[in-house]
């Protein structure tokens, strides 16, 4: 067999049990579908309380280009707050079955390394979709109305549906790293909630500490909301000298960076995992 | 003998300061149940990971359907079906979906995984549930189910980590039907477990280990000559007690003994419940009732006795004691 028969083969093998895997992981959010409801409760909740409880307290703070409701800026923040909470279950879905002796028997298995966790980061993605999607109708619902182009707003859905899959890989090393799910549920959620707050999802940075703000406006959490924003809302929501196209391209660039770092070393701690 | 379908040569592997493995080897030919005995944290799990290529040994060497595991474990893994400790099954998926996505990963193509989840379906025997969610089955039926899980894709050697720990008698015997199937099959076996009456039930051939050495290996028959096999135990009130030790001392030309702590009357019964019907009548016919008169199988207990020279307990507080005990079946 030639090499490039070889490669071929065993590619279309890694596509083969990827796809056994996503499918396994989605049959599970089906099945139990409490799983799905607590994953759409939980922002539809953050939802209601942050626009009708704050909204008309920040609303007097926000751009102009939100079309003067409070609502049009919150969406895209929370799609990518959606994103992050999202991809933590990346971790505790890996740790469930690396707790339950699942992952040595793939890992006995004749199946791609990789499978497992491309598999695991797919379905999430794929679940992550859902409930944005849910989001943004549930927004609609409440008067969201997207201020540039449908085009626009199917963007920044896939900003933030880009940010969650990288996120995706990094949540998977943090599973893989401590393998029990009650500890993984607190090291996902300790790094996650401060980057969600200290960013510009609920409120404008222009107020916060000058400190606090300088973390802020450069953290990727707020560089993809304001790529969303840019995108969902126009140039006149983005803080002063930023472009859309410029957001737009920082965000994606930092999802495929982290992609690119955390992917390799969630494989390798893969690996090497035992139950 | 056939080349060996398992073996393991000079096998060490320390995890920290503990020394889980230290310079195992075994090997055994194709067609065969061996059962890998041993208490708790003796290793046997350690072993089976090396083995089905989860973990790397520090050193030593490993090969499995004649494939050096650490070598090539892409090719040992399409030779080998593992059921870990655990059942490994999922529990909102079917226990078909189950198969199926074993058997897909196993490389078969989905019709052929379909196909071969039916027929190792079949052969578990889950009584038509195969359509219902994992979620609703029994301890017993998961691990069948684990069972039909690791053997779909065909393998050559399957693993089974201590298959019948924590399920209930019934369970247990309907696992060892399986096992004992799937041997007569062609398919070769290693089985850890904790249990000697399990041990001696299915395997041909027996290895005990303890904190990481091989201390025995054989048949169960030669493991069983050289324990002394099968003791009868009477106790008698005080009065009875030369009687009875005079009775029970002429029946099979070994001498009871009294053990004055206990207060137990033994005698060596290699004939088993034979002994024990000549030891009731001989009581009975002189007219000493027995209080208690029990035939006691050899345990793993006479096993660590006969090559440790120490029991179980004995070793509690040594290393991990009290994981060890709480896991321990009576005799």
């Amino acid at each position: 067999m030639t090499t490039a028969v070889h490669t071929a083969m065993s590619f279309s093998h890694t596509v083969k049990d990827t796809f056994v895997i996503t499918r396994r992981n989605l049959l599970r959010n089906i099945r139990l579908p409490q799983l799905l409801v607590f994953a759409t409760v939980q922002p539809i909740m953050f939802l209601l309380l942050f626009n009708y409880v704050f909204g008309g307290a920040i609303g007097g703070a926000i751009p102009p280009a939100s079309g003067g409701k409070y609502l049009n800026w919150l969406i895209p923040g929370l799609l990518v707050q959606v994103a992050a909470f999202g991809a933590g279950q990346t971790a505790l879905g890996l740790t469930e079955d690396l707790s339950k002796g699942v992952i040595d028997r793939f890992r006995s298995l004749p199946m791609a390394r990789s499978a497992v966790l491309a598999g695991r980061t797919l379905s999430d993605l794929i679940r992550n979709a859902f409930v944005i999607t849910l989001m943004v109708a549930v927004g609609f619902l409440l008067g969201f109305r997207y201020q540039t182009s449908f085009w626009g707003l199917l963007g920044g859905l896939a900003v933030a549906g880009i940010f969650a899959y990288g996120l995706s890989w990094v949540m998977a090393l943090i599973g893989l790293a401590v393998k029990n799910p009650e500890a993984a549920q607190s090291a996902v959620f300790l790094p996650v909630f401060p980057l969600v707050f200290a960013s510009s999802v609920f409120v404008p940075t222009g107020t916060m500490p000058s400190w606090l703000q300088a973390f802020a406006d450069h953290q990727p959490i707020t560089i993809t909301t304001n790529a969303i924003r840019g995108l969902v809302l126009g140039q006149g929501a983005l803080p002063a000298g930023d472009t859309v196209i410029g957001q737009v391209t920082l965000a994606l660039a930092w999802a495929i960076g982290i992609l690119i770092i955390f992917a390799p070393l969630a494989v390798r701690a893969y690996r090497r995992a035992t139950g | 003998m056939d080349s060996p379908i398992v073996r393991a040569e000079h096998v060490v592997k320390t995890f920290g300061d503990t020394t889980a493995l230290d310079d195992v080897s075994l090997s055994f030919e194709p067609g065969i149940i061996y059962g890998l005995l041993g208490p708790n944290g003796a290793g046997k799990t350690t072993l089976i990971r090396i083995l089905t290529t989860l973990i790397r040994p520090d050193s030593g060497s490993a090969w499995v359907d004649g494939i050096d595991v650490l070598h090539d474990p892409r090719t040992a893994r399409t030779r080998l079906g593992l059921a870990g400790q655990f059942a490994a099954v999922d529990e909102y998926l079917t226990g078909r979906e189950n198969v199926e996505m074993v058997g897909r990963l196993y490389n078969l193509s989905a019709t052929e995984a379909r196909r071969r989840a039916a027929e190792v379906l079949e052969r578990i025997d889950l009584g038509g549930a195969a359509d219902r969610t994992v979620r609703t089955y029994s301890g017993g039926m998961r691990r069948r189910l684990d069972l039909a899980a690791s053997m779909v894709g065909r393998p050559r050697v399957l693993f089974l980590d201590e298959p019948t720990t924590g399920i209930d008698p019934r369970s247990r015997v309907d696992i060892w039907g399986l096992i004992r199937e799937l041997v007569e099959s062609g398919t070769s076996i290693l089985m850890t477990t904790q249990y000697l009456d399990e041990a001696d039930q299915l395997a041909a051939s027996i290895g005990v280990i303890d904190h990481g050495h091989l201390i025995a290996e054989g048949t169960p028959e030669e493991l069983k000559d050289r324990l002394g096999g099968s003791v009868v135990e009477v106790v008698v009130d005080d009065v009875d007690r030369e009687n009875a030790v005079a009775l029970l001392s002429a029946i099979n030309g070994h001498d009871a003994t009294f053990d004055a702590a206990s207060k137990r009357i033994t005698l060596p019964a290699p004939k088993g419940a034979e002994t024990l019907m000549a030891a009731a009548r001989s009581l009975d016919g002189a007219g000493v009732t027995p209080n208690d008169i029990t035939l006691r199988r050899p345990t793993l207990d006479d096993v660590f006795l006969a090559y440790t020279g120490k029991s179980v307990e004995e070793e509690d507080g040594t290393t991990d004691g009290p994981k060890r005990r709480r896991k321990r079946r009576g005799a």
